[in-house]
C-alpha cells in the first residue's frame, strides 16, 4: 500500500474546525479501521463521509459520536476536547440510525420527547418542542402511533425530528436515507438539505452513495482503507480527482484510466468521451479508435463498451457515455474515432496512483 | 435553536465544558458489577461445594459428626470391590443408553410426524408437552400406580388381550423393575426431545428441503442424507441432555422402586443417597456420586464445541 | 392416478395413527390421574385379575371425595403455601441476579462475555446428584435442616445459571442500535438499561419467571435430603412421600394432587417451551 500524503488539492481550512479531529485511530486487532485521519469540518457545514462499504466512515462517525474508544488521536467538538472521558450523552450530538433505531415500545411523540426528558425539560417546553419539531417533519398527526405502525419514510422523519428537537451542536447521519425506496429516497435528500439550511446545524453525513453526496454535500470527504483520500467540494472531488481510487470510486460509470507511459495513466470521464464527430471542428483534441464490444442503451444515453486500438492497456473496458443527442451509430464490433478534449485528461502517477501533471 | 449564521457566532467562543462519565456510564466497572452476584453466587454455591464433594470422598465424614478425617482412597477402593456398586454403576449407564435410544428413535419419528401439516398439530404438540412439563416426582408416582403389583392397568390390559399367561410383578423382579424405569424415562424424554428435534426441522430452510423432493429424492433418503445430517447438531444437544438428566436422575429410581428389589435397580445417584443421606456415611456417598463426572465432563466438552461452532458460525 | 391417490390416503392414516399413538403413550398418565383421581374406592380398589371389572373407565359415578380428602384431610395445602413461598422467593433472586448477569454478558463484557456465559451455564450441567452430599453438609453447618430458608438458598444455583443463559439471548436480540441511540440521546448506559432495554426485555424476564418457578416445582432431591419434617415439605416432595397412611398410599388422593399440580404448570410451561427450548439449542439453530 502505497502511503499518500494529502492532496495537494485539498482545501486546508485555516480556522479552526467546529468538529476536529487529528491523526485519529481505530484498530480492531490488525485491521486498520480507521488510520490516522485528520478531518475538518467547519461550523455550519455540511459534510459528506463517502467510501465504499468497510473504508472506516461508519467508525470514524461512532468515534465522534463516543461510541467507539479510539486507538489513537483527538477529537475537537466545538473547540473543545472530547476525550474517552466524555460519554456520548454529554457531546451535544444528535445521530440518526441507518436502522432510524426508533424506541419500538414508545409512540412517536415518546420517541422524540426521550432527549428532551433526559435533559429534563419541563413538561410544558418539551410538548411544545416536540410539536415543534413534528411540524417541521409534518408529523403532527402521527404522534400517538408506535414506531410500527408507521411507514419506512414517516419512521425516518421521526427519527430525524427526534435528531433536531435537543438544539445539537453537530449532526450525524448513518445512512439515514439507504432504507428508503429510490423514489422517496430523493425527496428526502432534497428535504434534508433544506433543512440543514434553515437550521444552520454543523452535520457530518455518512453514506456509499455518490449521488447522496454530491447532491447534499458542501464539501466530500472520500475514504478507502481507513484514511481520507481527499476533501473538497463535490464538483472539486469529481472533476480534480487526487488519485486513481477517487477517479474509479465517483462517477458511474467510472472515469476510464488508460496506460499514457510506463510511468503514467491518464484517466477521462466517460462523458467527456465522445465520437470524434461530435466535437465538430473543434482544436486541442486527443483522439483515440475504440473498438466497441458492447452497447447499452440508457435512455438518456448510450454506453460503448471497448478497448482503444492504439494497444494501450486498461484493467477495465474503456467507456464512452454518449448522450442520446448525438445521433451518430455506434455498432458493436466495429471501431471508430473517438475523442477527448486535451483539458479534460488527468494524469495519475502509475505506481503510487497519485494526480500529477500532465507530462510534458 | 441555532438558526441561521447569528446564532453560530454566539455558540461557537464560549467553549463548552463537557461533562464527565460518572459510575453509571463506566462499562468497565459496571460490566464486572452487574455479573458478580452471579458469579459469586455459582462459585460459592456450585463451585464450593464441588470442591467439597472432592474432598468429602476422601474422607470418613459422616452425617452426625463435624469430623473430617482424611482417609485417602479408600472409599474409591472399597466402592471398586462392592458388587452393588458396580451393578450401580452398570444400572446406570445401561438405563441411560437403552432410554436414550429408544428416546432418540421415536423423537425424530414424532418430529417427522408433527411436521407434516395435519389437524391438530398444535394440540398434540402442547399434549406431547405434558410429560415433560409436569413434575417428575409427581408423574413418577402415577407410573407406580400404573405399574402396581394388585391394581396394574398394564397388567389388566394385557389380560384381556390374552396377551400374558402369568401375572407381573412389576417392581418385584429385577427385570421387569428395568423395563419399568425405562419406560418412565423414555416416557418422560422423549417429547422433550421432540421438540428440540422439531425446533432443528423448522429451522431447515425449506428450499433445500424442497430441492431434495425436486430431486427426487425418498423419504429414507431424505432422511438420512439431508433432514439427519443437517439435524445433527440439534439431535446432539437433544441427547446431551437426556444423557445428562437420565444418568443422573434420581427421582424416578427411587420413587418407582427404591433401588430396589434386594438393590437391584440402584443408580449412582439412589445409591449415594442411600449410602451418604440414609447411611450417614457422607465420604462414601460422595465417592459414589463422584461417578458421575466423567459423563458430565463428556456433556459439557460437547457443548463447548457447539458453541465454539455457534461462535464461528456467526 | 387411483393407486397414488389410495397410496396417499395410506400415509394420511399412518401418519394420524402415528400421531395418535405418541399422543395416547404421553398422555396416558394423565388420564390414569384423573380417572383414579375421581373414582369411588369400590371402583378403584378392583384387582387387575377381575377381567370383567374394565379400569379404563368410571364404572361408578365419578367422586369428589377424595379431592375434599387432599384438600381437608391432608398438609397439601401447607405444601402448596411452602411451594408458593420458596417459588416467590426463588424467583425474587433468580430475576435480581440473573437479569443483570445477563445483561453483562451480552453487552459489557466484550469477548470473554461469551466464554464466561458458556462457563456459567455448563454449571447447570453440574446436577443436584452430584451437590446434595455437600450441601448436607453445608445446610447442617448452617442449622437449615428442615426449614425453607434451605430450599431458598440452594435452588437459585440451578436457576441463576439457565435464567442468566436465556436473559443474555434475550438482551443480545435487543437491537445494538437503540441502546446507542439513547446514549446519544443523553442517558448514561445505567439509565439505558432502566429506560430502553428492561421495557423490552419484558417477555425474556416473563420467561425467566416461569422457568425459576417450574424448576422449583419440579426439584426433588434437595428438598428430599433437607427436608423430613411433613409441615415444611413442598409439593413435589409431600405429595410422593407423606401422603401414605400406614405404608399405604391414598391413591386417590394422591393422584388429585399429581392431576391438579401437574396439569396448569404444564399448560403454562408448554406455552413457553418455545423459548426453553431457543435458550437450550442456541448456537445448533441457527436462526
Amino acid at each position: 500500500m502505497s502511503t499518500l500524503t494529502r492532496p495537494p488539492i485539498t482545501e486546508e481550512p485555516t480556522a479552526l474546525g467546529y468538529v476536529e479531529t487529528r491523526g485519529l485511530c481505530k484498530h480492531f486487532g490488525d485491521v486498520r479501521a480507521v488510520d490516522g485521519v485528520d478531518l475538518c469540518v467547519m461550523e455550519g457545514e455540511f459534510v459528506v463521509l463517502l467510501g465504499p462499504s468497510g473504508c472506516g466512515k461508519t467508525t470514524l462517525m461512532r468515534m465522534i459520536a463516543g461510541l467507539e474508544r479510539p486507538t489513537a488521536g483527538e477529537i475537537y467538538i466545538a473547540g473543545e476536547r472530547v476525550d474517552d472521558d466524555v460519554p456520548p450523552r454529554a457531546r451535544g450530538i444528535a445521530m440518526v440510525f441507518q436502522s432510524y433505531a426508533l424506541y419500538p415500545h414508545k409512540t412517536a411523540f415518546q420517541n422524540i420527547a426521550f432527549p428532551l426528558e433526559a435533559a429534563q425539560v419541563e413538561r410544558s417546553t418539551l410538548r411544545r418542542k416536540v410539536e415543534w419539531a413534528a411540524a417541521l417533519f409534518g408529523l403532527e398527526r402521527l404522534l400517538d402511533r408506535h414506531p410500527r405502525q408507521l411507514s419506512g419514510g414517516e419512521r425516518q422523519r421521526v427519527a430525524l425530528a427526534r435528531a433536531v428537537v435537543r438544539d445539537p451542536r453537530v449532526f450525524l447521519l448513518d445512512e439515514p436515507l439507504s432504507n428508503l425506496d429510490a423514489k422517496l429516497r430523493a425527496v428526502a435528500r432534497f428535504e434534508l438539505k433544506q433543512l440543514q439550511r434553515q437550521l444552520g446545524t454543523t452535520t457530518i453525513y455518512v453514506t456509499h452513495d455518490q449521488v447522496e453526496a454530491m447532491g447534499l454535500g458542501d464539501r466530500i470527504a472520500v475514504m478507502d482503507k481507513g484514511k481520507i483520500r481527499q476533501i473538497g467540494t463535490p464538483r472539486d472531488v469529481y472533476d480534480n480527482p487526487a488519485d486513481t481510487f477517487v477517479a474509479t470510486f465517483l462517477g458511474s460509470p467510472p472515469m476510464n484510466l488508460v496506460e499514457y507511459d510506463e510511468r503514467t495513466l491518464v484517466g477521462f470521464r466517460p462523458e467527456h468521451f465522445l465520437p470524434r464527430e461530435a466535437f465538430g471542428g473543434e482544436a486541442d483534441l486527443v483522439t483515440y479508435r475504440l473498438r466497441v464490444r458492447e452497447v447499452e442503451y440508457l435512455g438518456s444515453d448510450r454506453l460503448a463498451y471497448g478497448y482503444l486500438e492504439e494497444e494501450r492497456r486498461s484493467d477495465q473496458p474503456v467507456i464512452a457515455a454518449v448522450p442520446i443527442t448525438v445521433t451518430l451509430p455506434i455498432a458493436e464490433g466495429e471501431a471508430y474515432e473517438f475523442a477527448v478534449r486535451r483539458r479534460d485528461l488527468r494524469f495519475f502517477d502509475a505506481r503510487t496512483g497519485l494526480r500529477k501533471p500532465a507530462p510534458s | 435553536m441555532s438558526s441561521g449564521p447569528q446564532a453560530q457566532v454566539t455558540l461557537a467562543p464560549p467553549a463548552p465544558v463537557f461533562a464527565r462519565r460518572t459510575l453509571a456510564d463506566r462499562e468497565s466497572v459496571l460490566g464486572p458489577l452487574m455479573l458478580a452476584p452471579a458469579l459469586v453466587y455459582v462459585i460459592l454455591l456450585v463451585g464450593v461445594p464441588f470442591v467439597l464433594a472432592i474432598l468429602l470422598s476422601f474422607s470418613s465424614a459422616t452425617a452426625g459428626s463435624l469430623d473430617f478425617n482424611w482417609v485417602g482412597l479408600r472409599n474409591f477402593t472399597r466402592l471398586l470391590s462392592d458388587p452393588q456398586f458396580h451393578r450401580s454403576l452398570g444400572n446406570t449407564l445401561r438405563f441411560m443408553l437403552v432410554s436414550q435410544v429408544l428416546v432418540m428413535v421415536l423423537a425424530v419419528t414424532a418430529a417427522h410426524v408433527l411436521d407434516a401439516a395435519f389437524v391438530g398439530k398444535r394440540l398434540v404438540r402442547s399434549l406431547l408437552l405434558l410429560p415433560w412439563a409436569a413434575p417428575v416426582a409427581l408423574a413418577s408416582m402415577a407410573w407406580v400406580w400404573i405399574f402396581d403389583s394388585t391394581f396394574s392397568v398394564v397388567n389388566w390390559t394385557l389380560k384381556v388381550l390374552g396377551l400374558l399367561p402369568g401375572w407381573l410383578y412389576w417392581f418385584g423382579e429385577p427385570g421387569l423393575a428395568t423395563v419399568a424405569i425405562i419406560t418412565v424415562h423414555v416416557w418422560r424424554m422423549f417429547p422433550f426431545a421432540t421438540v428440540i428435534v422439531l425446533a432443528g426441522m423448522s429451522a431447515i430452510p425449506q428450499d433445500i428441503r424442497e430441492a431434495a423432493v425436486v430431486d427426487g429424492a425418498g423419504f429414507f433418503r431424505r432422511l438420512f442424507h439431508v433432514n439427519l445430517p443437517m439435524l445433527l447438531p440439534v439431535v446432539t444437544v437433544a441427547v446431551l441432555f437426556g444423557v445428562v438428566f437420565t444418568a443422573t436422575d434420581f427421582s424416578v429410581v427411587w420413587l418407582l422402586t427404591r433401588g430396589g428389589p434386594y438393590n437391584s435397580t440402584h443408580v449412582l445417584a439412589t445409591l449415594a443417597f442411600q449410602r451418604g443421606i440414609l447411611g450417614a456415611n457422607l465420604g462414601e456417598g460422595a465417592a459414589v456420586a463422584l461417578f458421575l463426572l466423567p459423563v458430565l465432563l463428556v456433556a459439557a466438552v460437547v457443548m463447548l464445541r457447539l458453541a465454539r461452532r455457534a461462535e464461528v458460525g456467526t | 392416478m387411483t393407486g397414488r391417490a389410495v397410496l396417499r390416503g395410506a400415509k394420511r392414516v399412518a401418519l394420524y395413527t402415528a400421531a395418535a399413538v405418541f399422543t395416547v403413550f404421553a398422555v396416558f398418565p394423565f388420564y390414569w390421574m384423573f380417572l383414579t383421581a375421581f373414582k369411588q374406592n369400590r371402583d378403584l380398589y378392583v384387582g387387575a385379575t377381575n377381567l370383567q371389572h374394565v379400569p379404563w373407565i368410571f364404572n361408578d359415578p365419578p367422586t369428589l371425595d377424595h379431592v375434599r380428602l387432599l384438600f381437608f384431610g391432608t398438609p397439601y395445602l401447607v405444601w402448596v403455601k411452602n411451594t408458593a413461598l420458596v417459588g416467590l422467593a426463588v424467583v425474587a433472586i433468580t430475576l435480581g441476579v440473573a437479569v443483570p448477569a445477563g445483561y453483562s454478558l451480552a453487552r459489557l463484557a466484550g469477548r470473554w462475555g461469551e466464554r464466561l456465559g458458556i462457563g456459567i451455564f455448563l454449571t447447570y450441567l453440574v446436577p443436584p446428584t452430584l451437590l446434595f452430599i455437600p450441601f448436607a453438609r453445608v445446610i447442617s453447618l448452617l442449622g437449615l435442616q428442615n426449614k425453607l430458608g434451605a430450599l431458598v438458598l440452594v435452588y437459585p444455583t440451578f436457576t441463576i445459571p439457565f435464567c442468566t443463559w436465556l436473559m443474555m439471548g434475550f438482551f443480545r436480540s435487543v437491537p445494538r442500535d437503540l441502546e446507542e441511540q439513547a446514549m446519544i440521546d443523553g442517558y448514561s448506559r445505567l439509565a439505558v438499561i432502566g429506560k430502553v432495554v428492561l421495557p423490552l426485555a419484558v417477555p425474556g424476564m416473563l420467561t425467566v419467571v416461569i422457568f425459576a418457578f417450574t424448576l422449583v416445582l419440579q426439584e426433588f432431591v434437595y428438598a428430599l435430603t433437607f427436608i423430613s419434617q411433613v409441615e415444611r415439605m413442598t409439593l413435589s416432595l409431600g405429595v410422593p412421600v407423606a401422603l401414605v397412611r400406614g405404608d399405604v398410599f391414598y391413591w386417590g388422593s394422591l393422584m388429585a394432587a399429581c392431576l391438579i399440580t401437574s396439569v396448569p404448570i404444564a399448560v403454562v410451561y408448554s406455552s413457553f417451551i418455545d423459548r426453553f427450548i431457543a435458550g437450550l439449542t442456541a448456537g445448533a439453530i441457527k436462526g
